[in-house]
């Protein structure tokens, strides 16, 4: 007879000494892993529930200035400094990992209107409401020298904002026109101008890096391109009742600027500032409703909001340029730095850490629309009065919604057409 | 940069020289090209659920998340299949020569045969004071546990002989079964369920548990079931402490239990030739198969859950299909079997007075003419049990215990990160608090374990009606409208009625728009489909078509 019984050599299943690592042999046959679904949706439920208890977002709260904080720019090269404007015209560079104030310099007597860091990092560019422009060193000066601006040059009209042009030695403000600046000239190369009040914000396209846009006073958004003399085209939103309810954000396509792409809707009062991610993925908005909200770039809703009580409106709002933490300014004189994630764990991780966080995340993302995950990933806590005027406007809309629904129930069909949200906002270009 | 680029074309130059030499001598192409082949069956075997079909009108980004995970999907089952080839151990085999039948090799013979260690898995313990045993195996295999039934209870690590605990509990015992570690195992005695910790002490005597007859762990809901002789089906959460489930089954004695070990449904034999399966989430039994003509005398259930081996008085023994409830085949055993037991590779075990029979292949849609092992002791059989990852089969009987070898029983890999036989401390105190933070909450417990990962079709309206008929009333109706007291004489008796009748218009209206709206839908499909109908294709046979 042939036979062979299982006989399995110790040696081969334990370690040799008790310095080794434990031997962990492996078969994969479903067969001896039952309750594969069940188990994994525990492990999706614990790892929802870990994320929240973890979700701890406030890391520092930068503090110094005397007055609100106007506006904050991030150091073009150095992830650890930024430099922040107050309304007292006072102009601080802070160093983050050590929460300190490395300078102060009084910019401006009024509003420090705008900042922008040039981008060999060498030097930043203040605006202000005693119409002047002035640049400055990165680097402080030496013990009982005065600080003095590299440059100052004066202007005719209040500037309201600035920025820098990512390759060559070129900016803009905007003020009462949008005046495009050459670094060595005192009076702007090229004005652009619409027939409109005021300019309230002017930007550089990181990418195109030939392309501007402005906000102007009459609710419009004018494109420029630095190659013409004539600005491109403006966009004029329409003005219907719905608006006055949605606190919200639109992404534009510029080439089709006629239609949003996607229209953000989570906030409750006026968004004041916005940043994108360095990823482009996702962006922060601050708003008067003393809360910051991040948003993924493709989905209406927010995935995540900050709030403190001590936080009073946030007027500017940046995301650091390594992805990981948001920076807030509001008008109670505080600067606070957030993580952009809320349960994630600074500083190095093990490779252990590492795969655990990856198998968390993407069971919560397996499992996210199972009625108890989302109930608990969905949660946040948000302040009495938000709440409040999260379900008032909440009710107004949906009073206009079936005020529309019982106007097109009683009226001829295909008279009152079903627009979608993204068409109710839909606006006109003008070239 | 230039010197750089320089000397890095000149090295490019020479390899390319020293390859173009080589290139002569091999003009050798891969004779295998592309990924190595992966046999069917093995790919099968990691397969879990069919491919998902694209819905017609999905959008573009819904198409590629389909696409995506559909790659994913069949990628891990690829490595998965391939990773197959890695396996250390290889299954026992016993075959007997030109003319031997594998059922007349004695065990000494066996014994004889194979290595000392292989050869020190068949022995004997003479133990015939306390009365027929019943044993249990740990689920690493270690570890085993026997209990006589005038009452002596003892652990062994049966492979060094190595004696953990032994005691008499000086009341009769009905049955013993480990909890999920070796540190604690539960005794269901004459009244009471105890809980004995490994030495020997007790831990608890949980008195709501009651002439408790046999016994079913849970491993990943780390549930116990008990079934008694008062005909409860009882559940306890041994992590907690708890009793989760208390169903009175109402089918008489229940002495005959089994699980199923994929989906956890406990399937229980009565008297009269049924078998039912039961979960505790619902206060009937899930399904009722009549089995056998006679009272049903043993149960097992195969670990991937699709078959289902009985045994009756009527001396038959049959396997069926669990998945679909359907009777495979049946064949005749001369002494109907009183114990059965599957192992791990779907050898069956059938015990039959003094007398243990294996039989292979029994699972399967050939019946099974003459068993692969026999084995004669000397006491009424009372207990069988395989112990897992060995190729080993346990025999509690009158006179005490025997350890019988089975060659091509166990499962030869195991797996390290769910049950370890040759776990440290370390490693079992890792193992054991990573399966209670993953233990299976005991509602999810039903006859498709993977109910979860299926999309949720009963729609809204249907649970609502369910709820409608389970309450009585319907909990989302409106309320009936109380007209508010306003003052200033506004709310005489007259003034009310025309606010309710006001009122009552309103709702009349609202209904009376909701039943005109739905007619009219109505009669738009039906004119769809008569349209339908006039363009489908006309044939002389349509008038016979109802």
């Amino acid at each position: 007879m042939k036979v062979k019984v299982l006989c399995r050599n110790p040696d081969d299943y334990v370690r040799e000494t008790t310095r080794d690592i434990q031997r962990v042999p492996r078969n994969y046959d479903p067969t001896l892993h039952p309750f594969e679904v069940p188990r994994e949706y525990t492990r999706a439920l614990n790892a929802t529930k870990l994320e929240r208890v973890f979700a701890k977002p406030f890391v520092a709260s930068l503090d110094g200035h005397r007055d609100g904080i106007s506006c904050i720019t991030k150091h073009a090269k150095s992830l650890s400094t930024i430099i922040s404007g107050a309304c007292d015209g006072e102009v601080k560079v802070w160093n983050l990992p050590r929460q300190e104030c490395l300078r102060t310099v009084q910019a401006h007597e009024g509003f420090v209107r705008g900042i922008c860091s040039r981008f060999c990092g060498t030097s930043f560019f203040t605006v202000g409401d005693d119409k002047t422009i002035k640049q400055w060193n990165w680097e402080a000066p030496g013990y009982g020298v005065r600080e003095e601006p590299i440059n100052t040059i004066l202007g005719k009209a209040v500037f309201t904002g600035i920025d820098h042009h990512q390759r060559e030695g070129t900016f803009v403000t905007c003020g009462q026109t949008v005046d495009i600046w050459d670094e060595q000239r005192s009076s702007p190369i090229r004005s652009f101008s619409w027939g409109v009040d005021s300019f309230s914000c002017v930007r550089y396209n990181p990418v195109e890096t030939e392309l501007l846009a402005s906000c102007a006073s009459d609710r419009s958004v004018v494109l420029y391109d630095t190659r013409e003399s004539a600005p491109l085209r403006k966009v004029l939103p329409f003005m219907t009742n719905e608006i006055t309810l949605c606190f919200s954000l639109y992404t534009y396509d510029i080439r089709h600027l006629d239609v949003p792409v996607t229209v953000h809707m989570d906030h409750v009062s006026a968004v004041l500032d916005v940043d994108y991610s360095p990823t482009g993925r996702e962006f922060v908005s601050a708003s008067f409703d003393k809360t910051i909200r991040i948003f993924p770039k493709d989905k209406g809703h927010s995935r995540e909001v900050y709030h403190t009580k001590r936080m009073q409106h946030v007027i500017c709002v940046r995301w650091s340029a390594d992805n990981k933490y948001v920076l807030s300014g509001s008008d109670e004189m505080n600067i606070r730095l957030w993580k952009a994630n809320a349960s994630e764990k600074l500083g190095l991780l093990s490779a252990r850490e590492k795969a655990a966080t990856h198998y968390n995340k993407k069971l919560i993302e397996k499992f996210q629309h199972h009625p108890q995950v989302r109930r608990i990933a969905r949660h946040r806590h948000l302040p009495g009065d938000i709440l409040k005027q999260k379900r008032e406007l909440r009710e107004m809309r949906e009073a206009r919604r079936r005020k529309e629904q019982n106007v097109r129930k009683h009226s001829k069909p295909g008279s009152v057409p079903l627009l979608t949200e993204k068409e109710k906002h839909v606006v006109a270009v003008v070239e | 940069m230039l010197v750089f680029g320089f000397w890095t074309t000149k090295i490019c130059n020479t390899r390319s020289t020293q390859q173009n030499r080589n290139v002569l001598f091999c003009l050798k192409k891969d004779p295998f090209p592309g990924e190595a082949p992966i046999p069917q069956k093995q790919l099968q075997k990691f397969q879990r659920g069919k491919k998902c079909k694209v819905p017609a009108g999905a959008r573009e980004r819904l198409k590629e998340a389909i696409a995506i995970s559909e790659a994913m999907s069949e990628h891990a089952q690829k490595q998965a299949a391939r990773y197959d080839l890695l396996l250390p151990e290889d299954a026992g085999f016993l075959e007997g020569d030109e003319d031997e039948d594998t059922n007349t090799i004695s065990q000494a013979d066996i014994a004889d045969a194979v290595d000392i260690t292989s050869g020190s898995k068949y022995f004997n313990l003479h133990l015939s004071q306390f009365g027929p045993y019943r044993l249990d195996y740990s689920r690493t295999g270690r570890n085993l546990l026997v209990g006589g039934k005038k009452g002596h209870v003892a652990c062994i690590d049966w492979q060094t002989k190595d004696l953990k605990c032994e005691m008499n509990v000086m009341e009769t015992v009905n049955d013993v079964k480990w909890l999920h570690t070796e540190a604690m195992f539960a005794v269901a005695q004459k009244r009471w369920l105890y809980i004995y910790d490994s030495k020997g002490v007790e831990l608890h005597c949980v008195k709501k548990f009651n002439d408790v007859l046999r016994m079913q762990f849970l491993p990943y809901h780390f549930l116990l079931a008990t079934a008694s002789a008062t005909g409860f089906l009882q559940y306890l959460d041994v992590s907690i402490g708890k009793e989760v489930a208390a169903i009175c089954t109402k089918m008489g004695r229940l002495d005959v239990m089994a699980q199923n070990p994929h989906n956890a449904v406990i399937h229980l034999g009565h008297p009269n030739g049924t078998v039912s399966l039961w979960s505790p989430n619902q206060k009937e039994s899930l399904v009722k198969m009549l089995c056998h003509r006679g009272a049903v005398r043993s149960l097992a259930v195969d670990k991937t859950g699709t078959y289902m081996v009985t045994s009756g008085l009527d001396r038959k023994l049959k396997v069926y299909d669990i998945r679909a409830f359907k009777p495979l085949h049946s064949c005749f055993l001369p002494a109907g079997a009183s114990c059965l037991s599957l192992s791990q590779r779907g050898l069956l075990s059938a015990a039959t007075g003094e007398i243990v029979q294996v039989y292979q292949n029994v699972l399967g849609s050939n019946p099974v003419s003459k068993p692969y092992m026999a084995h004669r002791l000397r006491g009424q059989i009372w207990g069988l049990a395989y112990c897992p990852f060995e190729d080993v089969l346990g025999i509690g009987h009158g006179e005490g215990f025997t350890s019988m070898i089975v060659p091509g029983a166990g499962e030869p890999n195991f797996d390290a990160l769910d049950t370890n036989p040759y776990r440290s401390h370390k490693q079992r105190q890792e193992w054991e608090v990573k399966a209670l933070l993953e233990k299976v909450q005991p509602e999810l417990i039903g006859l498709d374990p993977g109910q979860l990962s299926k999309v949720d079709q009963a729609s809204f309206e249907q649970r609502h009606k369910e709820q409608i008929e389970a309450l009585g009333f319907d909990p989302l109706a409106k309320d009936k409208f109380k007209p508010k007291t306003k003052k200033k004489g506004r709310s005489s008796a007259g003034a009310i009625e025309k606010r309710k009748r006001k009122v009552a218009h309103e709702d009349q209206r609202d209904e009376i728009r909701q039943s005109v709206q739905e007619r009219t839908e109505r009669e738009k499909e039906l004119k769809e489909k008569s349209n339908e109908k006039k363009l489908g294709n006309k044939s002389t046979l349509d008038r016979f078509r109802k």
